[in-house]
């Protein structure tokens, strides 16, 4: 099938030209909006890798997003390594961490909770670490000079505008919206649904279900960190207790299992359905001038969402915009 | 109030035993600020980024009510301020869009965060957008080593917090007669507590301290109970017992100290939050009168800081006029005094106006 | 650092392990039974918190005497809970019942500061400064009382589950659900008592607690994380692997704190707990599943 018969193609293409657009004509406010939802998909997407597609459940995804971005931080910070081979880097060192979670936790059969529990350990055990680190600040944390002039442009070295943040991210967005359809069409796709639904099943069908456990992990920390070297340029400042945070973890996730698990565009749906619920209780919580309204809001929203739609929004949307059958 | 005496001084030291006396008061003024008759058109529009909700909602709400209580009195001083809240949520990304938002709607000026992951985010979009930025409380020496042109703080950075406390130890001595010959340093393990250990172990050769730290422990500020830190520290024998603490911890500090029979000269903090709160008082009751301690304060002998107390005594009976409540109406007062004399919401005018309170003055002990 | 110095910090670490303990009981008894992790509790302990609190303040009640009246309010809340919202969930897979109570605890956490405001609270009792020394050994004297109190009500809940029949009953619905719905017990309202339960273990918890620690609405998230660490370390679902986790980690706690540094010692008992479960993925205690 050619990609511009497709319906759901030309929708696809669509959106992304009028994405390309935005800057054009948006203020900085909802370019800063854009940008967060953006980044949020991302992550969303290097989490459903695992989750999604594998069926293994992570909630220490935070220890991916701090080792790539103080891998990038700190080789800039350090020797002036521009970002994107700090990016390398910090996926090695993710894909390390990776390789030790995900062989000591399928080795030794550590499954669902538990194997979420393992993840969690692992990310508060590094975030201890490295608050006792000097070389990356400890817990004074890690400061990015900002650029000498603001208003240029350096894609190299990541230092500019908002609006560069904003095409990074769109392109970082695209790019692992287009390798998580690649994957999924591929052989592994299927291994990986095939465990994810039974894996004992898969087991007797000859799928060697460790090894296509543990790529499913290594993909999703590389992911992850490039990722995290992405808001360590944005921000300019990394502590360890917030990169590493369980809280990041649990935002990380949130979209996607809003969105649809397991789904391509779920990721996406998900962050713009939570940022703008966010924004939009943010500006009535003003309204209200209590303080905790808002998020008792939020949690009152992502309770009904699970009651009405447990298998998430996209799934529920594409049958509504008659986009179903065939792939995600 | 007259005119001409218009910045309640930010940075007196005042040293504390049990309540901040009049007596115990710096005789330093911070420097009067020269006036222009100009009077701006429109009043300010100030943005301000506090971490209401979230797990820095105490303090972010103490700032607020800073902020807020201020208001009728910055009127009677002839200033014209509006404030545009918004709540950080104790997250720089809630913050870098919050102040987005707060500059598209109109805000001139912004002012917070108090965190300084958030103030640095949020220093990153004032410095972009060429909004005024009047930073109320965040230590964080790298604040100012940035280059920001837009930023300005009224809160002094960590080393000068150390300096200002280790200066005041001598005082302490010499008044009391005792001089101890070994401490032991209880910090807290986060960005503050770290610029702080930074800035006093810089500082006691400098300034020939006449004794030695003998042990240095950090503890995590998630920590749930301090009694392995204070078992260690007594362990240490040490004459002094110095902290670097927040809030909480050092109430379950003492506590601990007073439960395991810690026997010391004296709890002193150099400079650090914790132990002039009214929460400290409350919780502690008598044991609280046996610390001390010594951070920036205003100038409770001046007439504006004795409005500011009274009126917030009759707003909050329940809180403490602190510290946070001093720096964030300083915060705001800065930001409507430069307003008033720039005669304009020009940012260019603004930044130029609000550029003389900073760099701070110096600290000045208690003779 | 001499011998009694020790003794001390072990004397303490135990003792603070206890109340860690009792607070992961309940937490142990609703997965056990349920398979249902309990991400909101946490707040379910700062709310008993702070009734512990009110109850102090505005009626003199303290603490220890207060307990029964807590739990039994946190044993209502937490019944009508998995009657009107947990039950629905019980099939669904895990991240969806993660979030279930996420976003719970988003809620009870929020509407906590909204009622209570973000400052720290703490009760002040007579024995909150005092005591016991035994020889050389200093013995902080609420942690005693905390401690023993926790050992009684884990062992009321032992007898509980040993020899009533509603105990016998939930043990049934445990080992086998479609067992014991065959042989005509109410499931749900087993499982609405369980969950009713395992808050009130939570509740009396959170009343021993408010004598050591101040609460904050902020707090829930470490305790629910403790909670875990507590419950994987002795094994889901055994009783005595949550006090004895309790135990581990305020041990762990204290000899790291000591030998090497304070502010390492949380990272000493997710080692722990990453250790435990590579080499005995149920838990010390637990039955293998």
């Amino acid at each position: 099938m050619s990609l511009l018969h497709d319906r759901r193609a030309q929708l696809l293409l669509g959106l992304l030209a009028l994405m390309a657009l935005v800057p054009l004509a948006a203020g900085d406010y909802l370019l800063s909006i854009l940008i967060t939802v953006l980044i949020q998909a991302y992550l969303g997407m290097s989490w459903n890798v695992m989750m999604g597609f594998a069926g293994q459940f992570s909630l220490g995804h935070a220890l991916y997003v701090g080792l790539g971005a103080y891998a990038g931080g700190a080789l800039f910070v350090h020797y002036g390594t521009p970002p994107w081979i700090g990016a390398i880097a910090g996926m090695a060192v993710s894909v390390l961490a990776g390789t030790v979670i995900g062989t000591l936790g399928f080795r030794f059969k550590v499954m669902g909770v538990y194997f979420a529990l393992l993840t969690i350990a692992f990310a508060e055990f590094t975030r201890v670490l490295f608050d006792h680190w000097g070389w990356v600040g400890a817990s004074s944390g890690l400061f990015l000079p900002p650029a000498a002039n603001a208003s240029a442009d350096n894609l190299w070295l990541l230092r500019g505008s908002a609006t560069m943040f904003y095409y990074v991210a769109l392109g970082m967005t695209v790019a692992a919206f287009w390798f998580s359809r690649a994957l999924l069409m591929r052989r592994i796709g299927y291994y990986w649904q095939a465990i994810r639904e039974d894996q004992d099943a898969a087991d007797a069908l000859g799928i060697d279900v460790f090894r296509t456990k543990m790529i499913a992990v290594l993909i999703s920390a590389a992911m992850t960190s490039l990722g995290g070297v992405f808001l360590a340029f944005f921000n300019n400042n990394l502590y360890p207790e917030s990169i590493f945070s369980m809280h990041r973890s649990i935002e990380l996730i949130l979209g996607t299992i809003i969105g649809g698990i397991g789904t391509l565009f779920g990721p996406i749906l998900g962050a713009v359905v939570l940022t703008a619920l966010g924004e939009g209780l943010t500006i009535l919580g003003a309204h209200i001038g209590i303080d905790g309204v808002k998020q008792i809001a939020y949690g009152i929203c992502l309770m009904l969402i699970l009651i009405l739609k447990p298998g998430g929004l996209w799934p529920w949307l594409r049958s509504r915009l008659g986009l179903a059958g065939g792939t995600r | 109030m007259s005119d001409n005496a218009t910045s309640l001084s930010a940075s007196k030291s005042t040293i504390s035993r049990r309540q901040f006396t009049a007596a115990t008061a710096a005789g330093a003024l911070a420097a009067s600020l020269p006036l222009r008759s100009a009077r701006a058109a429109t009043p300010l529009k100030l943005g301000v980024l506090l971490p209401r909700s979230g797990h820095l909602a105490l303090i972010g709400q103490a700032c607020q009510r800073g902020a807020e209580i201020g208001l009728p009195m910055l009127r009677d001083m002839g200033y014209s301020v509006e404030l545009m809240n918004a709540d950080t949520e104790s997250n720089p990304d809630v913050g870098r869009t919050q102040a987005e938002k707060l500059i598209r709607e109109g805000a001139n000026m912004l002012m917070g965060c108090f965190d300084s992951a958030t103030t640095l985010a949020v220093a990153g979009v004032a410095e972009q957008k060429g909004v005024p930025f009047v930073v109320n409380i965040a230590s964080e020496p790298k604040l100012t080593e940035q280059g920001f042109k837009y930023v300005f703080r009224n809160f002094p950075s960590a080393g000068m917090l150390g300096k200002g406390g280790l200066l005041l130890y001598k005082d302490i001595f010499a008044a009391t007669g005792v001089t101890p010959k070994t401490a032991v340093l209880l910090h807290i393990n986060d960005s503050f507590g770290m610029a702080m250990l930074g800035g006093i172990n810089a500082l006691m050769p400098k300034l020939d301290m006449p004794f030695t730290i003998v042990e240095t422990i950090a503890y995590d500020p998630k920590a749930r109970d301090l009694s392995i830190e204070v078992s260690k520290a007594k362990a240490a024998k040490a004459d002094l017992v110095m902290t670097v603490t927040r809030l909480n911890d050092a109430i379950l500090l003492v506590r601990e100290m007073v439960k395991q029979q810690v026997e010391t000269m004296g709890i002193i903090s150099p400079g650090a939050p914790g132990m002039y709160d009214k929460q400290f008082f409350k919780a502690l009751g008598k044991y609280a009168e046996y610390c001390t301690t010594n951070v920036p304060w205003f100038d409770p002998t001046q007439d504006m800081a004795k409005t500011l107390e009274k009126t917030f005594e009759k707003a909050f009976p329940e809180e403490s006029c602190d510290l946070n409540v001093g720096f964030t109406f300083e915060a705001v007062l800065i930001a409507a005094d430069a307003h008033k004399r720039a005669g304009s919401n020009d940012p260019q005018a603004l930044s130029a106006e609000a550029k003389p309170v900073f760099p701070m003055p110096p600290f000045k002990g208690r003779t | 650092m001499d011998a009694t110095f020790f003794m001390n910090v072990i004397s303490a670490g135990l003792l603070t392990g206890l109340v860690y303990g009792l607070m992961a009981l309940g937490l142990s008894v609703i997965f056990g039974v349920m398979r249902v992790v309990n991400f909101a509790h946490g707040d379910m302990m700062v709310v008993a918190m702070y009734a512990a609190f009110l109850l102090y303040t505005k009626l003199g009640i303290s603490p220890v005497p207060a307990l029964p009246l807590v739990a039994g309010l946190l044993f209502v809340m937490g019944y009508l809970l998995q009657r009107l919202l947990i039950n629905r969930f019980l099939g669904a897979t895990e991240h969806i019942q993660f979030l279930l109570l996420l976003s719970l605890a988003i809620i009870i956490t929020n509407i906590v500061l909204m009622v209570f405001g973000p400052d720290a609270r703490n009760i002040q009792l007579d024995a909150s400064f005092e005591s016991y020394s035994l020889g050389p050994l200093i013995l902080d004297k609420v942690r005693v009382i905390a401690a023993f109190t926790a050992g009684g009500v884990a062992m009321l809940l032992w007898a509980f589950f040993r020899y009533t029949t509603t105990g016998t009953a939930i043990r049934a619905c445990a080992d086998n659900p479609v067992g014991a719905r065959v042989v005509g017990l109410d499931v749900e309202k087993l499982y609405a008592v369980t969950f009713g339960i395992g808050a009130a273990c939570v509740g009396a918890a959170g009343c021993l607690l408010l004598l050591l620690v101040d609460v904050h609405p902020h707090l829930s998230s470490d305790y629910t994380l403790l909670g875990f660490i507590i419950v994987i370390l002795g094994g889901l679902g055994s009783l005595g692997g949550a006090l004895l986790g309790g135990i581990l980690v305020g041990l762990s706690e204290a000899l790291s704190g000591v030998l090497i540094s304070p502010s390492l010692k949380s990272m000493f008992s997710f080692g722990l707990l990453i250790l435990v479960l590579l080499l005995r993925p149920q838990g010390i205690l637990g039955k293998k599943p």
